[in-house]
């Protein structure tokens, strides 16, 4: 399991290799990439977290998910600093002996790092810089793993 | 104890942390915001609206009814936005 929050860009091959290994139980690989969306007038991103707590609530999700399905690693990869549309933000790989597994890991967690892990998104746009506002609809896609 | 804020309760406060001794009659989250908010200018506009904010206690997230203590480490922030 991988956690990093990091300002540099990362290799999605090398990363899926890495989770992988030469683990010969390993059946499926699932990823998520994000990138930032270049809509309406945004010049840039920046992205600040708290060091240590970014970690941690990642870390517990992580071990969330392990204590629910039979998950055989996972990576998460978050960066921060300023990030241009078309710049991956963030990876979440996942793999398991089985897609359906690896492919609800993956939703949990990235649900979970929307509406619980500390970063906050402040948009440059043309018209002025503006904090991003949290969304209820990421809210209601973490709620819903409770309910199950 | 030492406070910690992020993003625009950052930026309204003009510091992103500060250590404090926890002042008598103090004992939670809630009471701390308002302690805060009392001593005006960019406090009092970074608590002004306690529903936009969130609080974590020893990097946890926790509502604001939680007890607090002197060794604490306590962060004042928006939602999450990261993802």
């Amino acid at each position: 399991m991988s956690v990093r929050i990091q300002r540099d860009d990362f290799d999605i091959g090398a990363e899926c290799d890495a989770l992988t290994g030469q683990n010969r139980n390993i059946g499926a690989l699932v990823t998520f990439l994000g990138l930032v969306r270049g809509n309406d007038d945004l010049i840039a991103l920046t992205l600040e977290h708290y060091p240590g707590m970014t970690e941690r609530e990642i870390s517990r999700h992580i071990a969330a998910a392990n204590a629910r399905w039979p998950l055989l690693g996972a990576t998460v990869i978050h960066r921060i600093g300023r990030l241009v549309p078309g710049d991956r933000i963030v990876f979440v790989g996942v793999v398991s002996s089985h897609r359906k597994a690896a492919f609800e890991v993956g939703e949990f967690l990235m649900d979970y790092l929307k509406t619980r892990a500390p970063f906050w998104k402040r948009e440059d746009r043309v018209s002025g810089t503006v904090w991003v506002e949290a969304k209820s609809s990421d809210e209601d896609a973490a709620d819903r793993w409770n309910a199950r | 104890m030492k406070l910690l804020y992020f993003a625009w309760v950052r930026q309204k406060i003009g510091r992103s942390d500060e250590e404090m001794k926890l002042p008598d009659g103090v004992a939670t989250i809630s009471e701390l915001l308002l302690m805060l908010h009392a001593r005006g200018g960019g406090y009092a506009e970074a608590f002004a609206e306690p529903w936009r904010l969130r609080a974590a206690r020893n990097q946890e997230h926790v509502p604001f009814d939680a007890i607090i203590g002197g060794d604490d480490e306590i962060a004042f922030f928006p939602p999450v936005t990261g993802g």
